[in-house]
């Protein structure tokens, strides 16, 4: 994080709505926070949360007649969300880069590697075809494929997921983008490539200074690679601050239960036996039917306030206002968190 | 990275899964058999499908009670009133011999509604048992059946009917015969895709690690769920059956005179189709009034109980 | 391969299995038993079952296909002469079926539940519904009976009157594309549908590539893939199967061969016909499939 700089991103009060047949739907309630240039924003929640919507918001890739999305998400001095289309088409690549889930279907499989990133470099700028595949190549290899050259003239189908995913990067990078977001980047992938992935883009990461948004479920990935975390419920930031005050002493009842830290949350033990997944029972609310108080109350085992049922609680600073990242989390229930520390020492 | 066992909150929630409950979960053992009144309930809310059903209905009423309805028997011929048009005594006009067209299409329907129902009939089950088997067993007896099937795919439907007419002679009889055997495969096909989908199901190994014999077993659990996509490719098939008829009927090659087939009707009103339009519009407007509501009923259907396509292409019929 | 071997059985098989004397029901009620005999040896049919087949199959595979019972001509010829009508009305209709699918199925997928969308769907439902021979019919009295404008039917080569080859062919091209579009629409739209879903289309967005570009080399690519395979069935389906369409506008093809031969109980005519039907069926699904592979990358190895 390099403080002081102006931030890449600042996102604030940003909300979707969408339309669906059983009546609209807020899905992003709120959320605010900034990414700063080097700086890796790591985004948890279950899915369901919100997560995944509220950055497809940001590039305006939601079908627009059933999104309605509200709020300021400025990039690079320039709010992304009242962007004109072919503005915001433009901003896309070199103002910010993608990189989905699925390496197996995010890239068009009829069309070779090569034309795929050759396109997107030269939708943002005149550049020739020839001086568009050197470059291509040449990301390739910066990505770490071998035979750049070869791999050209390939289809998606000709390579493993960890390629895919590294000609995903490639083509997300390929107009150097000032913000990175990875959207479960890595979940499909097998732990080794998982891992590998990661490196490539700290690498890169630190290379350029790309502030990276980090979406994932797996707090493995976050513990490794996150300057902050942000925990989404329901649509909302529940907890967020930095990784080490998130991840070992979480503060939030929810962030509590996904970190294993709260014994009675888990599952219960059977003959004796603790269950290694550490899950939190019940389901997610429902976007379309959202409770009236707290958006976990439904699920949560604390519920220690009379509010909780009845009132949102808003994001408060937890221990020192007079850091540049306060820990900040949004819940009644306050007492008996100091000390609680996630039960195998941290994460790290 | 820590080998710290890490929440999986992306996992599928239990309850959370397929909302029509057509595709077990994996702790089901026991299938999720089509639910009946889920199904018309669904399809009651489809104002398309719902209404084909209703005029379904009506088509099929009138059949049975043609006789009553009619208001005149089809050959009653009355050389004073020939080439009518239309008129209150006579709504759909008379033809070149006096008979009355309303009568006539009313009991025709009988005749599209019988040679349909039982090609489809024919095809339905010969065509379900050899998919049924071809996807169950597998193996060499997969191949043989199906190699069979892409062989009588490979004639075009239409002439393998004339084919078939032509040695067994002309009638309604051998008409629905004709276009049934051209139908097995569609069958066949659709259901041998629909069985191997289930075939590997947790409740169809399940059975069969507790020893159900392969007979219970097809006929509890692999047809009951593999069924909805033939359901669909019945319906569809019907209109097909109809139309085929019409056609066949058309060429002189099914239902014979004097029956009162639509088909039939067409091609003796064609003769006329400059002095007396209403010989031949309104069977025309019977036939597609018809294969429309049988055709709109599958997809309604498909809709329901086959979200995922299985079944051919309506055109693949044709 | 192996179906074409068991095509050719059953095209046999039919003609010869099935109850009845082929030659009886060809020669109709009154005949001597000279004739009868002449007409058995010369077709062949004295010899037994096994032998006839084979020799049959040994012609075919050499072109020959045996006389037909009513003319005297070879069947070969008899195909030969009827081959350019059936192939101008089969790749009229396609071109006609292809004009009216492709843009209808995709405007109605980019607009779901748009006007346009309602009016491609009750088209189409209504196109694979209706008999094609009424609409036909229907045709012909409103283009040649009322307007006057295009002649009933027939058929004149290109080579003789370009003028009124055409104006033959728009009738019967029209009401067999129609039918076939419907399908092909159909087809179109939730091609185009699933191809819009699909994830690399919001790679491609991503990129920051212009709309146009990510709809034509993303979707619409992507999605017309698959209608190969549709076509070939469309054009296999109107090589053969238009009997009908082609007896309401006397157009002189294969269809109408095949069912004058039935009508006048020429199996051999009609034997070669439908022969002919499952091979071209059979070449189409070929080269439908090597088609494939020269677009489709991922099976191309």
């Amino acid at each position: 994080m390099t403080a002081g700089a102006p931030p890449v991103l600042e996102v604030e009060d940003l909300r979707v709505r969408l339309r669906t047949p059983r009546g609209p739907a807020d899905v992003v309630n709120g959320l605010s926070y900034t990414v700063g240039a080097g700086e890796t924003v790591a985004v948890v929640g279950e899915s369901g949360s919100g997560k995944s919507v509220s950055v497809l918001a940001l590039l305006g890739l939601l079908p627009a007649r059933v999104a309605t999305v509200t709020g300021r998400a400025v990039l690079q001095g320039e709010d992304l969300l009242t962007m004109k289309p072919e503005r915001l088409r433009q901003v896309r690549g070199p103002g910010a880069g993608m990189v989905f889930q699925d390496p197996m279907t995010s890239l068009n499989p009829v069309l070779t590697i090569g034309r795929q990133l050759v396109e997107g470099i030269r939708a943002h700028g005149d550049v020739d075809k020839a001086a568009a595949r050197r470059r291509a190549a040449e990301l390739l290899a910066e990505v770490g494929l071998p035979d750049p050259e070869g791999t050209l003239d390939r289809y998606p189908h000709e390579l493993s997921g960890g390629m895919r995913q590294r000609v995903i990067i490639a083509i997300a990078l390929s107009n150097s983008p000032a913000l990175l977001i990875a959207d479960e980047a890595t979940t499909a992938l097998d732990v080794t490539v998982q891992a590998q992935i990661i490196d490539l883009v700290e690498k890169l990461q630190a290379e350029r200074g790309t502030g990276v948004i980090w979406i994932t479920h797996d707090l493995g990935v976050v513990a490794g690679i996150a300057d902050r975390v942000l925990v989404m419920y329901g649509g909302r930031c529940v907890e967020d601050g930095t990784v080490d005050d998130v991840l070992e002493n979480p503060v939030h009842p929810y962030t509590r239960g996904l970190l294993g830290a709260l014994p009675d949350l888990a599952q219960p033990a059977v003959d004796g036996v603790v269950p290694d997944l550490a899950t939190v029972p019940g389901v997610p609310p429902a976007p379309t039917d959202l409770p009236k108080g707290c958006v976990f109350w439904p699920r949560c085992p604390v519920r220690g306030d009379a509010r909780c049922e009845t009132e949102q609680p808003p994001l408060a600073v937890i221990g020192s206002a007079d850091v540049a990242l306060p820990h900040r989390a949004a819940t009644w229930c306050l007492e008996g968190t100091s000390g609680a520390g996630s039960p195998e020492g941290g994460l790290r | 990275m820590t080998g710290q066992p890490l929440p999986p909150p992306d996992a599928p929630v239990a309850g959370q899964g397929d909302a029509k409950g057509t595709s077990p979960g994996p702790t089901t053992l026991r299938p999720v058999r089509p639910r009946w009144r889920e199904t018309l309930g669904l399809l009651a809310r489809n104002p398309t499908a719902a209404t084909a059903t209703l005029v379904l209905i009506g088509i099929i009423l009138m059949s049975v009670f043609d006789e009553t309805l009619a208001p005149q028997g089809p050959n009653e011929i009355d050389v004073a009133d020939r080439l009518q048009s239309p008129s209150w005594s006579h709504p759909f006009g008379t033809d070149d011999l006096g008979r009355d067209i309303l009568s006539r299409v009313i009991l025709g329907a009988g005749v599209s509604l019988r040679v349909g129902f039982l090609a489809v009939g024919i095809a339905l089950v010969i065509g379900t048992l050899i998919g049924l088997l071809a996807g169950f067993y597998g193996r060499w007896v997969d191949d043989v059946l199906m190699r069979i099937m892409d062989m009588f795919f490979a004639f075009p439907a239409v002439l393998l009917a004339i084919a078939i007419l032509a040695v067994r002679g002309p009638g309604s009889g051998n008409t629905a015969l004709a276009i049934g055997i051209v139908y097995i495969p569609i069958f066949a096909r659709v259901t041998r895709a629909s069985v191997l989908g289930v075939r590997e199901e947790v409740y169809v190994r399940a059975s069969r690690s507790v020893g159900a014999s392969d007979l219970r077993l097809l006929t509890r659990h692999v047809l009951p769920n593999a069924a909805p996509p033939i359901i669909v490719q019945t319906s569809i098939s019907l209109a097909f059956a109809v139309l085929a008829e019409a056609a066949l009927s058309f060429l002189g090659l099914g239902t014979q005179p004097p029956s009162p087939s639509w088909g039939l009707m067409l091609a003796e009103g064609r003769g006329f189709i400059d002095l007396a339009w209403w010989l031949a519009f309104f069977p025309g407007m019977a036939i597609f009034l018809t294969v429309l509501c049988f055709n709109l009923l599958g997809d309604g259907l498909r809709d329901v109980l086959d979200p995922k396509q299985r079944t051919l292409m309506a055109g693949g019929g044709r | 391969m192996v179906v074409l071997a068991g095509v050719s059985v059953i095209v046999f098989a039919l003609v010869h299995l099935v109850p009845g004397d082929p030659v009886r029901l060809a020669l109709g009620t009154r005949f001597s038993q000279e004739t009868y005999d002449a007409l058995r040896e010369r077709s062949g049919l004295d010899q037994p079952l096994v032998q006839q087949f084979f020799s049959w199959l040994g012609g075919a595979l050499t072109g020959d296909l045996g006389v037909s019972f009513r003319s005297g001509d070879t069947v070969t010829s008899l195909i030969a002469e009827r081959l350019p009508a059936t192939l101008t009305l089969a790749f009229a209709s396609i071109l006609v079926a292809l004009a009216i699918a492709i843009p209808l199925g995709t405007i109605s997928a980019l607009r779901p539940r748009s006007l346009v969308d309602r009016f491609a769907t009750v088209i189409s439902q209504f196109g694979i519904s209706v008999p094609d021979f009424w609409v036909a019919i229907v045709l012909i009295l409103v283009f040649a009976g009322t307007l006057g404008w295009l002649p009933s039917g027939g058929y004149v080569p290109l080579s003789e009157d370009p003028l009124g080859w055409l104006q033959r062919l728009i009738m019967p091209a029209v009401v067999t594309g129609t039918v076939s579009g419907s399908v092909i629409t159909r087809f179109v739209r939730s091609s185009v549908l699933e191809a819009l879903g699909a994830d690399h289309v919001r790679t491609a967005q991503a990129k920051g590539l212009p709309a146009r570009q990510v709809f034509t080399w993303h979707v619409l690519r992507n999605a017309l893939l698959p209608l190969v395979t549709v076509t070939g069935v469309q054009l296999a389906y109107l090589l053969s199967g238009v009997v009908v369409v082609e007896i309401v506008f006397s157009w002189p093809g294969l269809g109408q061969l095949a069912l004058q031969s039935v009508q006048s109980r020429d199996y051999p005519v009609l034997q070669g016909a439908i022969l002919l039907f499952a091979v071209v069926f059979l070449v189409i699904n070929l080269i439908v499939d090597l088609l494939y592979t020269a677009i489709d990358p991922r099976i191309r190895r």
